[in-house]
């Protein structure tokens, strides 16, 4: 039987690009010619040096902006708005304040379950961060590991089947991240979730993900996209040559932009 | 040394200053009256009930005006939060109002309203309603759009996104708002009621003056004091700090 190829793409982005208008500056390209399907059920990291567009490329994935060009397509319908299908958690907590543990992880499932089943539903998925005892806590009285696994409650509570990650680890100390890393390789086999992950940390992309893209800046764009076949979970000994090897294509990039900072401020 | 005594003993100190500057005679006794001659028109005045129906008027005024001013300048600070010509023209306009003291809004509160309490309560609420509206106002434009993009992809939008989340997040504003509203519409209150017909605390102030009773008129300032600052600290501040701690936004006392 003739299968459409397609079909079998989960999330399919093509030719998407992203220009600011600015008030006085020329328009800024942030990226262009981005083409990447991803199939479900994988974990994809992208990575890239700071201002390649990778933070704004998930925004879109996620439905919070457009992409000035191209088309991106979850399960052949096109991303126009956030919604059910997709969940996301960001760098910095987002937690609401004013609200407990318990209420944040049950706030998006108001409309759609009774109180028994949010509830239960919450329970499950604090035991899951290892969290339950801290409900009825409110955010600021929880460390920033802490808020950050009660956000992943959150999105995983949705139940949606993509989970978006804006570099979630990124503000936390080495211990901490390193902890919720193994946390969040648990909850993925667990779950079989599709995640789709950013970062700037090299060792993070290796040790979590199947499949690293790696983006280049100014105007970014995809340099590399290769898949990481190592056993999990991941020991540092196997993880090494791979790193090495990613380090030296960011670091191409890296010297691209200095340079380019370095003309522009001779410029100035 | 705790707080409390070391105010007793100053005020205790306050006072004795003063009856020493009244025994030395410097001023006759119609500028400055003795602290128990103050004391005793206090204690007629409650005695009779005549300053007790006064306060109770007072506060009838206060809560009829801060409770529509409350009301306006939540309304004027979400609409100008959210409909940028708004804030551009009626907003330019209201910080202006601001800056105008209350006392000036008397004169044309009794043409239009005459001495009674109507016009009372109009300064009250002219009072009250730009800093509340401001702080509204300013609270929803504060609203971090972190809050707003995660609400956003938990399926929250439009008339939910507002009541649920840009509400509560701006609530630390509006109690601030609340606080200085109250204290701006108690200092208007007494300007408004020094030129009306009473009954109420500043219209017996006013009638003291008239009569040459300095003892009631600094019996009165002082009550005015004492409710301004029991009710800013019993009140506002605690459910200021409440907010403040519910909302992770206490600083650190060090």
């Amino acid at each position: 039987m003739y299968v459409q190829e397609e079909n079998s793409v989960y999330l399919s982005i093509s030719d998407i690009s992203k220009t600011f208008q600015q008030d006085k500056n020329p328009p800024l390209s942030v990226f262009h010619d981005i083409n990447i399907a991803i199939q479900q059920g994988e974990f994809v990291s992208l990575l890239g040096p700071s201002g390649c567009g990778k933070s704004t490329l998930l925004s879109i994935i996620a439905g919070l902006s457009r992409p000035s060009t191209g088309k991106i397509l979850l399960e052949n319908k096109a991303i126009t708005a956030p919604g059910p299908d997709k969940s996301m958690v960001f760098q910095e907590s987002a937690l609401f304040p004013w609200m407990t543990v318990n209420e944040n992880v049950t706030f998006p499932l108001r409309k759609k379950m009774n109180k028994k089943e949010r509830a239960q539903s919450a329970a499950s998925y604090l035991k899951m961060v290892h969290l339950s005892k801290f409900a009825d806590h409110y955010p600021h009285e929880l460390s920033g590991g802490m808020q950050q696994r009660v956000s992943i409650a959150r999105a995983l509570a949705m139940n949606a089947k993509l989970l978006l990650m804006d570099e979630p680890f990124g503000a936390l100390d080495e211990q901490t991240r390193i902890i919720l890393q193994e946390e969040l390789e648990r909850i993925w086999l667990e779950t079989e979730k599709t995640i789709i992950f950013v970062t700037h940390s090299i060792r993070e992309a290796i040790k979590l993900s199947d499949r690293v893209i790696i983006m280049g800046a100014r105007p970014g764009t995809v340099i590399s996209d290769f898949k990481v076949d190592l056993p999990r979970p991941r020991l540092q000994q196997d993880m090494a040559e791979l790193e090495e090897e990613v380090l030296k294509i960011l670091k191409v990039e890296i010297d691209k932009v200095m340079k380019e900072e370095l003309q522009y401020a001779g410029s100035d | 040394m705790p707080v409390a005594i070391k105010r007793i003993l100053f005020f205790f100190i306050l006072i004795l200053l003063w009856q020493g500057i009244v025994i030395a005679g410097i001023w006759p006794e119609s500028m400055i009256p003795a602290p128990l001659s103050v004391a005793k028109e206090l204690y007629l005045g409650f005695k009779d009930m005549t300053l007790v129906w006064d306060i109770l008027a007072s506060f009838r005024h206060l809560f009829i005006g801060l409770a529509c001013s409350l009301v306006i300048g939540t309304i004027l600070g979400v609409l100008l939060a959210n409909n940028k010509t708004l804030d551009e023209t009626l907003g330019s306009m209201i910080l202006a109002l601001q800056s105008v003291p209350s006392i000036v809004w008397v004169p044309l509160a009794i043409i239009w309203f005459g001495f009674g309490e109507a016009s009372i309560i109009f300064v009250v609420i002219i009072g009250g309603t730009f800093v509340m509206t401001m702080n509204m106002r300013i609270g929803i434009k504060n609203v971090p759009p972190i809050y707003l993009k995660a609400a956003r992809t938990m399926g929250s939008n439009g008339v939910d996104l507002f009541f649920k989340v840009i509400v509560p997040a701006a609530i630390p504003y509006a109690v601030t708002g609340v606080k200085l509203a109250w204290a701006f519409s108690w200092r208007a209150l007494m300007a408004a009621e020094l030129l009306s017909t009473g009954p109420g605390l500043g219209y017996t102030l006013s009638y003291a003056s008239d009569f040459n009773n300095m003892s009631l008129v600094i019996g009165i300032i002082i009550i005015i004091g004492v409710i301004g600052s029991v009710v800013d600290q019993l009140v506002f501040q605690r459910i200021e700090k409440s907010v403040l701690k519910r909302w992770g936004l206490e600083e650190e006392v060090a």
